[in-house]
């Protein structure tokens, strides 16, 4: 894995956004060939979507050959409620670029038939030919998406019933009523993930450091569900300073010093040394 | 970039860099429309997978709902209450002209006149929708001639009158009312109650203004059907701590239960009333707050004098009045 250890917030999304970024322009992304991107939602992405919104305004970025896969939403919350995840993307990022309709696929918490409604999330990412980047946050818990501990690490997008910690910690988006917050959600699962090309996982925060931890420097287990992605072939984690704070200095010193090469992955694929003389 | 065609054929417009009124508040946010209709892009963009066709760039200005102007004497030189040329050219002039300011509804206003004046006018000027070639005519505000001859302000001595014998003086003095929709009276001439009551059962807004009226008459006329305060603070005996007269119903708790809310009218030149008397009155009952322009013939018009029906006005710089005199007419 790559770990990608910055200052803080905004130097963590700036990196992301700009990695994205990166990625989709060396892909060259056409009408017949367009970049899939899996997103998630909560506080972690939210300045990393607000800096590739501003790459669109500058005109230095477009989503117009990009796809978009979700990872999760609530089940029976109606779209349009402001605590939805559907809500959530139109407002933070979709509103504010210019991706097209049909290319943003969510799951559907209010689909008649759930299992089918998941196992369609899963034909529709067959379809655009897989997930070229998949972007990720963790809980404190240690899962992604919707995974809580105990989720399968082989599993597929499905029907999760929310734990008791999760439930509490939203409870805080629905005005602090218990009874307010969603206990289902669709989620994809450990191994839909794992099926993208490449993962970006983000980390903020002293409250997440342990769930590092956990997922690095400990084995790979259904307890820790972002774990799995030791066993990924390309994973880029990206954390600022504090969720550091419970991994060995060692781990820290090592990845630190590798910032040079992890910032090389921003850059813009160079010419070849004999043309640039060119330029005197 | 069409919407989905399966929904609508409509062409959908996305105003950008703008900023909306919503809630009571101004909002950096995007409008989009379709069919003359405000659409919700979050569902158009979910539901329908559909996007704008035209997008506007509106350069950061702010998109509002037009405004309605319930006291407005005139402009671009007519006087409602005494241009008897062409009365219905002169309101459509005038409704024209108000546009481009915003004002999309506007109720002409007569002042205090006489019973030839009201048998003239009154017929002449119908309720009419509004569109491209100008504002929503909602009907006329007669304001006058039952007001005190204390606190005329700018009307004529002759022209104030009283209803002694109840409505019959009304219907007598206007002769057609089916186009008056705001009456300003006093509340403090003998009968008032009695014609606040007639006035109300027909649907037309009483109004409380150019008044010596004190609270307590105040509150016994909107306890029979006033719902309105013709321009605040102006025309009206002061705020006294004990009898704060007209202003104090702002804040009275003798109203009548169903009485959904007492609303003023508020002359915001900064001349007719000082900002912070404004801001004591919106402190104090915000939701009853009415922009008016109280705007007279020479708005729109340069400075000097000017006729304007009857009398002389003079526009100084931001100030129209009576000329050769103190008084305020207007804006």
């Amino acid at each position: 894995m790559r770990l990608v250890i910055l200052d803080n917030y905004d130097k963590v999304s700036e990196w992301a956004a700009r990695y994205i970024k990166r990625r989709i322009l060396d892909f060259e992304p056409g009408p017949d060939n367009y970049f899939t991107l899996g997103l998630p939602t909560g506080s972690t992405p939210l300045g990393t979507y607000k800096k590739l919104i501003e790459f669109y305004k500058k005109g230095e970025l477009s989503f117009k050959y990009v796809k978009t896969f979700n990872m999760d939403e609530y089940v029976a919350l109606p779209r349009n409620h402001p605590e939805s995840y559907h809500s959530f993307m139109w407002h933070n990022f979709f509103k504010h670029i210019d991706i097209l309709p049909e290319n943003a696929h969510l799951l559907d918490g209010n689909a008649e038939d759930k299992v089918a409604e998941c196992e369609h999330f899963e034909e529709e990412i067959k379809k655009a030919g897989g997930i070229e980047l998949f972007m990720g946050g963790i809980g404190p818990d240690g899962h992604i998406a919707f995974n809580e501990p105990g989720s399968s690490l082989v599993s597929r997008t499905r029907v999760k019933t929310l734990n008791q910690d999760t439930v509490e910690a939203n409870a805080r988006f629905f005005g602090g009523d218990i009874s307010q917050v969603p206990t289902e959600a669709l989620t994809v699962g450990v191994g839909t993930v794992m099926d993208a090309r490449e993962v970006m996982i983000l980390i903020t925060g002293a409250h997440k450091s342990y769930a590092l931890y956990k997922a690095i420097e400990e084995g790979v287990s259904h307890m820790w569900t972002v774990s799995a992605f030791q066993m990924h072939p390309k994973t880029i984690f990206v954390c600022d300073e504090d969720a550091t704070l419970e991994l060995k200095v060692k781990t820290v010193k090592y990845f630190k010093g590798l910032m040079t090469l992890h910032n090389k992955l921003l850059e813009e694929k160079s010419v070849e040394p004999s043309s640039k003389k060119t330029e005197e | 970039m069409p919407g989905n065609k399966t929904v609508s054929d409509s062409h959908i417009f996305q105003f950008k860099n703008c900023r909306i009124l919503r809630n009571h508040s101004i909002f950096v946010e995007d409008l989009w429309v379709r069919d003359g209709k405000i659409i919700d892009p979050e569902k158009l963009f979910y539901v329908e997978k559909g996007y704008a066709d035209f997008q506007i760039d509106c350069k950061n200005a702010i998109i509002a709902p037009g405004f309605i102007d319930v006291q407005i004497n005139g402009g671009f030189g007519i006087d409602f209450s005494s241009n008897f040329d062409d009365i219905e050219g002169g309101v459509q002039k005038v409704a024209k002209g108000i546009l481009q300011h915003g004002c999309t509804s506007f109720c002409p206003t007569i002042i205090s006149s006489s019973k030839e004046v009201y048998k003239k006018v009154l017929p002449k000027i119908k309720i009419k929708a509004g569109g491209r070639d100008g504002a929503e005519i909602l009907g006329v505000h007669v304001e006058g001639p039952f007001i005190s001859k204390e606190k005329r302000g700018a009307h004529l001595l002759e022209n104030m009158a009283t209803y002694d014998n109840g409505f019959s003086d009304v219907l007598d003095m206007y002769h057609d009312i089916s186009s008056v929709r705001i009456v300003t009276l006093a509340p403090e001439l003998p009968r008032s109650l009695d014609v606040i009551r007639e006035f109300v059962d027909r649907g037309v807004v009483v109004s409380l203004g150019h008044s010596m009226a004190s609270l307590s008459q105040g509150e016994e006329a909107v306890k029979h059907g006033a719902s309105f305060i013709t321009h605040l603070f102006n025309a009206m005996l002061p705020f006294h701590h004990r009898d704060p007269h007209l202003v104090g119903l702002l804040a009275s708790y003798k109203h009548p239960p169903d009485l959904r809310i007492i609303y003023y009218g508020i002359i915001s030149d900064g001349i007719h009333t000082n900002p912070c008397a404004e801001r004591i009155a919106h402190r104090t009952h915000a939701k009853g707050s009415v922009l008016v322009t109280d705007a007279v013939a020479a708005m729109g018009l340069p400075s000097g004098t000017h006729r304007t029906g009857t009398q002389m006005i003079e526009i100084q710089d931001k100030r129209a009045l009576i000329a050769g005199t103190d008084t305020l007419c207007g804006r």
